[in-house]
């Protein structure tokens, strides 16, 4: 569990276009330079927005990787709801801050 | 004194992305209560607008998180987010670097601020730029507060880099107009978007508005969190601006819990006089 370096790897591809097109064209070269397990390089790859949710990504963060991947603002939402059906609760983060 | 203008207005992309999806009548009427604020400000023809937004990883990340920043450069670009995704074109917006660095060396005396040549806007702050001065002529300095990494900036340090950039507007001979940019109560990008606590968010503004300096410093993350969201944190940005505005009393001009907006859009003026 990485969640900086997820979160670090969609810091700088949300702000590099250079970086956003090596990420389409070789996602696991790109990723190669980010401390990453193979279940986050999974997620990031299938773009599983869901279990990028789940793992405590910032939503500030996710919905421009969405945004990037095409997905519609109603379907990023669903999906995240359909990452905690699917995963549980957010593991790590900001999110994880408070448990009721 | 140089500081002519205080208040707060809120940010989210939503208010520009999702128009469509709010009936015109209540849209509109947030839009002309930007508009009246953008005037506000023009009427006292400062020189420059101090924007303390509460920005989302578009510059600031954990690796290296200010508490506070503010720009030091003669032009700045934004949105940094993709166009055709927030709706607003990308652009240049004019600084001005030596009136700058000559509030940042007096906010330095009391507050620890790191300091920035260059800056990609985000919606923090294109958003209210959008509306409050679509021309862009206004040249702008923006600042930060840290509200979305912990460990946040304590409210208490919000407040009083409020306090350091009115001493740092009344010890130029320019004349500074700040506002602080942010939601109230909200879930912002999460599968809660579009939830808002009315009722917290009504009771911040009435301390706001009153100047109640203890009671806007009592709150804990924690029972924000609970009540407000994670969204709540950026309460911090208002509360430099009555920082700014020293105790006195402010006005809220429009307030509506817009949920397709994800937030509960706010207006608030300090009156000054
Ligand atoms: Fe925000």
């Amino acid at each position: 569990m990485s969640l900086y370096y997820v979160q670090k790897l969609l810091y700088n591809l949300n702000r590099e276009p250079a970086m956003q097109r090596d990420f389409k064209a070789d996602p696991m070269r790109v990723m190669a330079d980010y401390d990453l397990t193979a279940e986050e390089k999974k997620a990031l790859t299938d773009a599983d927005i869901g279990l990028l949710y789940v793992f405590g990504v910032n939503g500030q963060l996710l919905m421009h990787f969405a945004a990037l991947l095409g997905i519609a603002w109603d379907d990023y939402l669903e999906a995240m709801r359909e990452g905690v059906r699917r995963h549980g609760p957010v593991r790590a983060g900001i999110y994880a801050l408070v448990e009721e | 004194m140089a500081l002519v203008f205080a208040g707060i207005c809120s940010h989210a992309p939503g208010i520009v992305n999702r128009a469509e999806r709010v009936e015109a009548s209540r849209r509109e009427a947030l839009y002309d209560a930007y508009g009246r604020m953008g005037r506000a400000i023009r009427d006292k023809s400062p020189d420059v607008l101090v924007v303390i937004g509460a920005e989302h990883f578009g510059n600031f990340f954990m690796n290296n998180m200010p508490a506070f920043a503010m720009g030091m450069a003669d032009y700045y670009e934004g949105p940094i987010e993709d166009e055709g995704w927030l709706k607003i074109k990308r652009r240049r917006v004019a600084g001005n670097r030596d009136l700058s660095e000559r509030l940042i060396a007096r906010v330095m005396d009391e507050v620890d601020v790191a300091y920035c040549e260059e800056w990609k806007l985000d919606h923090a702050i294109m958003v209210p730029l959008h509306f409050l001065t679509p021309d862009y002529r206004l040249p702008i300095v923006p600042a930060n507060i840290n509200c979305q990494g912990p460990p946040l900036t304590p409210l208490h340090r919000a407040y009083r880099f409020g306090e350091a950039l009115r001493r740092a507007a009344e010890a130029v001979p320019e004349r500074i107009a700040i506002i602080g940019t942010g939601g109230i109560s909200h879930w912002p990008a999460t599968p809660n978007s579009g939830k808002i606590n009315e009722a917290w968010d009504r009771d911040f503004l009435a301390r706001w508005a009153g100047g109640d300096k203890a009671a806007m410093l009592s709150y804990s993350d924690a029972a924000t969190y609970r009540d407000a969201g994670q969204g709540g944190f950026e309460i911090r940005t208002f509360i430099a601006i009555a920082g700014v505005a020293a105790e006195r009393k402010g006005e809220i001009w429009h307030y509506d819990a817009i949920s397709p907006f994800a937030v509960g859009c706010t207006i608030g003026v300090m009156n000054l006089a």
